[in-house]
């Protein structure tokens, strides 16, 4: 009782939280590319972030992987410039670029100085428009992502994630994983890396943001020197899916002294008008820091665990609410009771008016600080595009935080989440936990 | 090829012709009369502040047998004080919208808060409260226990590279703490108790073993006017001990360690000399050292052992080196490769040996170090756009025995190095009697050495 009475007086003190103060054009090239900018002269350098959605899901049937072995061959060969090459091309002027591939997008991310932007964009759009994928380049970098599966089949985050997702997505591009498997990237040919590539690489599935020593129209002509070249169109998105599973355990068996646990159930659409009663709720149940139900219950009180948390998975295709969580074989059985129990009590009680007032207070007070860096403005930006959000988002944000009532977040938990259908994958040797069927 | 890129490449070395502009850290520092050192870091981009609190008190300061106090008390720090007693620390933070952690290494223990600039005091006040209010229970200490228990199991006992790199350091210091992780032993975290806790936290906890280091937009008056109020009053410590800890005697024998565990599934190679760290006013050799680890294993394509192992052998399918200068006491210097498919460990070894052999004859290619030296003076650049980054640079060189000046003249020592300092570093650094050599590798598949 002592923190709730506590809390309320130091929130007499909180005044009005600050407003994220983030000035946002929205642009569009001479040749037609839009995209987000923030002017920051401060530090002579860009940020620029890409976006192309669809990600590894887009990746044709029988060829797992190969976007992403794809996105990591941009670098290693482009245009008259072999790998070394372009390395020195690029260290010389200090630019940065990196490219990674989720399961909804594919990202480029690039850091140059405002001094050497013309030079780090050409650079830059030789990887995008014409990396050469030779057989030394193609066979150097399959080897690191063999090595790398290989690796993966014996960590036990790695396994418990991947058995999550096949059982829940057995018929989808989400139920693959995201890096492929040793026999399909083994198998991956250059074809298929060009065909990979223009599959996803395309200007019609593109979000653009950047933040930095830069002006809208330099920004536009850089945009249009960077894409020149890139196909219209790539493979139609994925189908949507419904995540279905019913309740129950499923133990992977490995040796290692500690188990990991990932649970699910269905989830709620980004877009759904509920959306911000569930991200509160969650935000109270299990995301965020020591303060969190299920760290209270599972870490502080028991000594059960170093973290657990859970989240609002809400992919472009399909919905879940997804959680995490690490003990001793001999303990993992209480925590994923105590998960269990938690989640029947948040289904059936709902929040406190307490908890929902000190978690938009938290959340309200929380979203302004995030918007402190080049870097981090403009990859939230290239976030809010593929969310579908407005220009406005940024300040419209906190007032939907601040109007869910409690009536509207209780209604959703008891709508929501589903004890009953509430799903565990458990990797390790745990004690008294067995698979359901 | 864009006209600018041939250009660098035909003159060998563009670097010098860029006019970086110089922007020096907008960095306050002065030291209160019990003896807490203050560094306030100007950054007015947005309206939040970092607020760190930094004990020159880390794994390697704990008394012998009790592995772990110094990450354990860390963890304590958030079980209250009688002013804010329970989670009230952490429900104040984030009533007010901010976040809060901490960390330890072994040099130093930190704790931050992440908020808006106008909650500074509020920050200043709770944390200079548990400077020495905090209070334990039984209660408290036993389950976190069991906490600090479940991080072992999931950094290290679930990770066959962890715990070789646990032997690894063992292996390397023969007298220094350094040889001990810094959660602990196991067998020792598990007898860690409330008074061992206290004992720690009452020796080392004071305003005169204490940096704050306050990031953001913030005016350093207006710090230095908070500081006094809150940390000002807490007397110093007089019984504080100087942080004499063992130091290394002269190293002169090789070590070579094997690790072998059923979950390694990629074998490899790891070579550590003891290397010396930054030291104040003398911090030249350390930064041909940073040279060395960039040209020998920076960036795969370009380094030299990336070049030679990777690309034109391919024998390896990663290689690096690395190198943390930012220490106390004598830090290492690390080499690291791995095999490709179908290559043994001795013969990546004896490759990785045969291609430094090479280094030391042949020497360093101009345009490769033209080229880090630019990176390195564009690193200073794009550091700025992180706060956080720049406030935890300046606390972990405050910790490690470095001064405010140190850090400010780091940029200029690292522009200042030649080829012969790289080359000389390396003379001094590769020495086999003072490496460990490490073996990690699958436990059905034990490799014989020849």
């Amino acid at each position: 009782m002592i923190r709730f009475a506590l809390t309320a007086a130091f929130a007499a003190l909180v005044a009005l939280p600050v407003q994220a103060d983030v000035d946002i054009q929205e642009i569009t090239s001479p040749g037609g590319i839009t995209a987000w900018l923030v002017e920051a002269p401060e530090i002579p350098i860009v940020s620029l972030e890409l976006r192309f959605k669809g990600g590894a899901s887009l990746d044709a049937p029988g060829k797992t992987g190969a976007i992403n072995l794809m996105a990591g061959l941009l670098e290693e060969g482009a245009g008259d410039l072999d790998a070394r090459g372009f390395a020195k091309a690029r260290d010389a002027m200090a630019a940065s670029f990196s490219f990674d591939v989720s399961r909804d997008a594919m990202s480029v991310s690039a850091q140059f100085l405002t001094e050497t932007q013309d030079a780090a964009v050409d650079l830059l759009h030789m990887a995008l428009v014409d990396p050469k994928f030779e057989d030394a380049a193609l066979e150097r970098v399959r080897s690191q992502v063999m090595s790398s599966l290989r690796s993966d089949l014996k960590d036990p985050d790695t396994i418990a994630a991947r058995a999550f997702r096949e059982l829940a997505f057995p018929d989808h591009p989400y139920g693959l994983p995201t890096e492929g498997t040793l026999e399909t990237v083994e198998a991956l040919t250059r074809d298929d890396l060009l065909s990979a590539k223009a599959r996803v690489m395309a200007r019609d599935r593109l979000v653009v943001s950047a933040v930095g020593d830069i002006d809208a129209e330099t920004l536009g002509a850089l945009l249009d020197k960077l894409v020149d070249g890139l196909p219209e169109t790539g493979a139609p998105m994925p189908q949507d899916v419904i995540y279905d599973l019913a309740g129950g355990v499923q133990v992977v068996p490995f040796d290692t002294p500690q188990s990991v646990a990932i649970f699910g159930q269905r989830g709620i659409k980004r877009d759904d008008p509920d959306f911000f009663a569930a991200f509160i709720l969650n935000s109270v149940v299990g995301a965020g820091g020591l303060t969190s139900r299920l760290m209270e219950e599972v870490r502080e009180k028991r000594g059960l665990t170093y973290g657990v948390y859970s989240y609002l998975a809400s992919f472009d295709h399909a919905e879940i609410i997804m959680g995490q969580v690490a003990s001793a074989n001999d303990r993992v059985a209480e925590a994923v009771d105590v998960i269990r129990a938690e989640w029947a009590k948040a289904a059936s009680k709902g929040l406190s008016a307490e908890e929902l007032e000190r978690a938009k207070t938290y959340l309200t007070g929380a979203y302004p600080l995030r918007f402190d860096g080049n870097g981090r403005i403009a990859n939230i930006l290239a976030g809010m595009q593929l969310d579908g959000l407005g220009l406005d988002y940024i300040a419209t944000r906190n007032d939907k935080v601040r109007a869910v009532t409690l009536e509207d977040v209780n209604r959703v938990a008891a709508e929501l989440l589903d004890p009953e259908n509430l799903f565990f994958v458990v990797v390790g040797q745990p004690e008294g936990l067995e698979s359901t069927n | 090829m864009p006209r600018f890129i041939r250009q660098c490449l035909k003159a060998l070395a563009c670097a010098p012709f860029m006019a970086l502009p110089a922007l020096a850290d907008e960095v306050t520092s002065f030291t209160l009369d019990n003896g807490m050192d203050v560094v306030v870091i100007e950054d007015h981009r947005a309206p939040v502040v970092v607020h760190m609190v930094w004990y020159r008190a880390g794994a390697a300061d704990e008394p012998p047998g009790k592995s772990g106090i110094a990450h354990f008390t860390e963890h304590l720090m958030f079980k209250g004080t009688e002013a804010f007693p329970g989670g009230a620390f952490g429900d104040i933070v984030e009533a007010n919208g901010g976040s809060d952690n901490a960390f330890t290494s072994w040099d130093y223990t930190g704790y931050f808060q992440r908020v808006a600039a106008d909650r500074l005091a509020l920050m200043m006040e709770m944390e200079s409260d548990r400077m020495t209010g905090l209070t334990l229970t039984d209660e408290d200490v036993l389950p976190e226990r069991n906490v600090v228990l479940e991080e072992r199991n999931q950094r290290t006992e679930n990770s066959p590279g962890a715990l070789f790199g646990e032997q690894r350091l063992a292996a390397q210091y023969l007298n220094h703490p350094y040889s001990i992780p810094i959660i602990g032993w196991k067998s020792e975290i598990e007898s860690l108790n409330r008074e061992d806790a206290l004992a720690f936290y009452r020796a080392k906890y004071a305003p005169n073993n204490a940096i704050l280091v306050v990031a953001g937009d913030v005016e350093p008056q207006e710090v230095k006017a908070l500081a006094d109020t809150y940390y000002g009053g807490i007397p110093a410590n007089p019984d504080l001990a100087p942080r004499a800890r063992p130091q290394e005697p002269p190293q002169l024998a090789e070590r070579r360690i094997a690790f072998s565990d059923p979950r390694v599934s990629q074998p490899y190679v790891s070579r550590s000399y003891l290397a010396p760290e930054r030291d104040p006013g003398d911090q030249e050799t350390s930064a041909a050292l940073v040279y060395l680890a960039a040209i020998l294993g920076g960036e795969g394509a370009t380094s030299v052992l990336g070049e030679k192992l990777e690309f034109e052998q391919k024998s390896a399918i990663y290689s690096a080196a690395f190198y943390d200068g930012t220490r106390l006491d004598d830090t290492t210097f690390n080499l690291i490769v791995v095999p490709a498919e179908g290559v043994g460990l001795q013969v990546i070894e004896d490759a990785m040996d045969a291609v430094i052999a090479d280094f030391m004859e042949t020497g360093i290619d101009e345009e490769l170090f033209e080229s880090l030296k630019m990176q390195l003076r564009a690193s200073a650049i794009y550091e700025k756009d992180s706060i956080q980054g720049l406030a935890r640079k300046y606390g972990e060189a405050l910790t490690s025995g470095l001064t405010v000046q140190d850090v400010q003249a780091w940029p200029d020592v690292l522009q200042a190095v030649t080829r012969e300092d790289v080359m000389a570093a390396a003379e001094m650094i590769f020495d086999r009697n003072k490496a460990v050599t490490g073996w990690l590798q699958r436990a059905e598949s034990v490799e014989v050495t020849q």
